[in-house]
């Protein structure tokens, strides 16, 4: 069965809109040295580099792990890249965990990034394909006809969204990392935005961000004489569906059902808003929040707003279920490092490490990302305490 | 450690142009056939998928995403992607079954290379900031590694068409190959260069197309009561980037995976190596210190016929098939990616008696 693999050292570069000081092996370089500085370890102490980013064409160059090997000091080592749309970053971690709780590596870095000011994402996102439909409309739009279904379905209120907004915002203030800083952000200010999909506002959409998330992910001895405290990684779960198919809920996919309920019964949770103490979860578009409570089970369905709406998932509110402390994918997305941003952020909340984003006493957190057409998912839970 | 089998594989044909075939259509035939060689009905009878496919070969972001199509994931699947060739998809899915959290995984890759100008889009794998904007295509790249060669004594022109002429012939008896027949040494000498000091036949010649398979515990394997072979070890490894930082007449990178793979343990019977230039398999052959006694490549190897992304998996394939026919008790596959042979993956198989 799995062994014991817990995360022992964790490293993000500052978020930005172009980071124009780095090229794309400094950048993941930057990332991969603070992990390794936390850790207490240098670039030879790791066995091997798991790397994920999204799709090439954002930065074009294809395959970009092989250019960079060196910057990763992975030469003469195993490198793998994963690549799984905008869940990658969470599959990464789970594939990099799997190298340990496999027995097969003692420890191992990961990273991921995305350099977005290299090209135009929303471009890249849209090539027409031959005989496809060719959706010229970026993740926005695509995702805009589901948020609407949400709120015919839900009968939310208008403003779930400018609160979303508003919330995570705050959050990522905390932050020094986030890319936004806006800590006197008001709904007003949200509302006022520019509509770019309706119902989603300029301000209730993600940004576009250069950065990398890295960590050290280390067997159960190596993370017992770690010099700070580790993450245990309690559960980790994989779903895929298809983008379309007949009696598809768009709006509660069942595969994050179905991923959520495998990895809270790894790590023994059965009311995931009871046991866990915070939640980092892929929200890049406002109303994804409430959307998310439902389909991952803090909610019943129909009642995740109520819970936004209540402050329930505000730290500054003192809510019970924090979500997005570190201020989540609304305040920084460099797309393919943001699904380890919040396995990350969720490791750090239970090392006890997140500094003013931190939710006190936290000791069980869940990660969580999506992509594709909110088809794949990955998901891990963390704690403070060995299982 | 869990002992692996690998139960089943198929291959597309090598295809110049796929012609309007999308992903899916490159795919289910490959999926159906694994399927069927195990008794399953569905990638819903295994507990783990991963696949291994390049977006810049299709010219689409998430050009992966078209492949879960061919799936049936309703209800959902564990799935995963490697932006790399399909024989790391296998790596992935080893971990997967040794952690206990799969006894079974499906794999494949694919693409459709002919949709560009495959040696030129490889040009933007390398560097982008030194290496790429100069559009060194891979072709040249692999031009100037069998240069070192010949100038360093370590291979001839001679020795380069001998491993086309047993490419060749041995694709006489694959039904998958583009290339196949009989070929005279002295009539490929007296080709012209195509890059010098290449010729177009010590290239291996684009390919669209799929491959697949299905690997499990063995427990599993006696369960579907099917013929296995044992994936006794594997292990890849990757080099600097920095060509002029490399010994390009060596594979250190091959020689480390070939140890932690275990090639040596035992008598190699079989060979399939992924040699994408005839003077690449002498470096392979000389990393993995093969010996006379075995064979290398009789499927006749990527030259002829190179499925990007599915060649790596095919060359472990291959091997499995030869296993469980009867034709070797042991054999080695090598998967490679990047310029010049960059990364290195080296897998063994056995027969399960």
């Amino acid at each position: 069965m799995s062994k014991l693999a817990a995360v022992v050292g964790i490293g993000q570069t500052r978020y930005k809109t172009r980071r124009g000081d780095v090229s794309i092996a400094g950048l993941v370089r930057e990332a991969a040295a603070n992990a390794l500085e936390d850790a207490g370890l240098g670039w030879d102490d790791v066995e091997a580099v798991i790397i994920g980013k999204a799709p090439d064409m954002f930065e074009g160059v294809v395959m970009p792990e092989c250019y960079l090997s060196d910057a990763l000091g992975c030469n003469g080592k195993p490198m793998l890249r994963v690549h799984t749309a905008g869940s990658v970053g969470g599959s990464t971690a789970l594939v990099a965990a799997s190298h340990v709780q496999s027995g097969s590596f003692r420890r191992v870095l990961t990273v991921t990034f995305e350099k977005q000011s290299e090209s135009n994402a929303m471009w890249a996102l849209s090539t027409p394909q031959p005989f496809s439909v060719h959706l010229n409309a970026g993740a926005g739009g695509y995702f805009a006809p589901i948020i609407r279904e949400y709120m015919r379905r839900s009968g939310a209120p208008y403003d779930v969204g400018l609160k979303v907004a508003v919330k995570d915002r705050l959050h990522g203030a905390r932050n020094p990392l986030a890319h936004l800083q806006l800590p006197h952000i008001t709904m007003q200010e949200v509302e006022e935005s520019m509509m770019l999909w309706d119902p989603l506002r300029f301000l209730e959409a993600c940004p576009s961000s250069d950065g990398a998330c890295a960590m050290v992910i280390a067997d159960e001895e190596l993370a017992t004489r770690s010099p700070k405290p580790p993450a245990w990684i309690r559960g980790g779960a994989m779903r895929s569906e298809p983008t379309m198919y007949a009696g598809r809920d768009e709006v509660n996919p069942r595969a994050g059902r179905d991923c959520a309920a495998d990895v809270y019964r790894q790590a023994g949770i059965t009311d995931p808003r009871r046991d866990l103490d915070c939640a980092e979860v892929y929200v890049p578009f406002s109303w994804y929040e409430p959307m998310w409570l439902e389909n991952l089970g803090f909610a019943a369905e129909g009642e995740g707003w109520k819970l936004t709406m209540a402050g329930a998932t505000s730290l500054d509110e003192g809510g019970d279920i924090p979500w997005n402390c570190s201020g989540g994918v609304l305040s920084s997305n460099p797309i393919g490092a943001s699904g380890m941003i919040r396995f990350a952020e969720a490791a750090r909340q239970v090392r006890g490490d997140a500094g003013a984003h931190q939710v006190p006493g936290a000791r069980l957190a869940l990660g969580h990302a999506y992509g594709g057409g909110a088809q794949f998912f990955a998901m891990w839970v963390v704690g403070a305490d060995k299982p | 450690m869990q002992e692996l089998a690998v139960v089943a594989f198929s291959q597309s044909d090598c295809l110049a142009r796929a012609g309007a075939a999308n992903e899916v259509e490159l795919i289910m035939p490959q999926l159906q056939a694994v399927y069927a060689q195990v008794g399953i009905r569905n990638a819903q009878d295994v507990d783990f998928v991963c696949s291994g496919s390049c977006d810049y070969l299709q010219g689409a972001a998430f050009a992966f995403v078209a492949g879960v199509d061919a799936l049936g994931a309703v209800p959902p699947i564990k799935e995963s992607h490697v932006e790399m060739d399909a024989a790391w998809a296998l790596y992935e899915a080893v971990l997967k079954i040794r952690m206990g959290q799969a006894e079974s995984a499906l794999l494949y890759g694919f693409s459709r290379s002919s949709s560009g100008d495959l040696p030129m889009v490889l040009s933007q794998q390398l560097d982008p900031y030194y290496l790429a904007p100069l559009w060194v295509d891979s072709i040249s790249l692999a031009a100037l590694q069998a240069r070192l060669l010949l100038e360093a004594g370590l291979a001839s022109e001679q020795d380069m068409a001998e491993v086309v002429v047993r490419s060749r012939r041995n694709a006489r008896d694959n039904p998958h190959a583009r290339l196949r027949g009989d070929l005279s040494i002295e009539a490929l000498l007296a080709e012209d260069m195509f890059v010098s000091p290449l010729r177009r036949a010590d290239c291996a010649p684009v390919a669209d197309g799929a491959a697949a398979m299905i690997i499990c515990t063995v427990a599993r394997a006696r369960e579907w009561g099917v013929p296995y072979a044992v994936l006794s070890g594997i292990d890849h490894r990757i080099e600097t980037h920095n060509l002029g930082m490399r010994d390009l007449t060596d594979s250190p990178s091959t020689r480390l995976a070939a140890r932690a793979a275990g090639v040596a343990e035992g008598p190699v019977e079989v060979a399939e190596l992924y040699a994408p230039f005839s003077h690449q398999e002498i470096i392979l052959a000389r990393a993995l210190e093969l010996g006379p006694d075995t064979r290398v490549n009789p499927s006749g190897g990527v030259l002829a016929g190179n499925l990007m992304m599915a060649s790596g998996l095919s060359r472990v394939g291959e091997v499995f098939r030869r296993i469980v026919a009867g034709d070797a008790r042991r054999g080695v596959a090598h998967a490679t990616s990047g310029p010049c042979l960059q990364h290195n993956l080296v897998a063994v198989l056995e027969s399960a008696s």
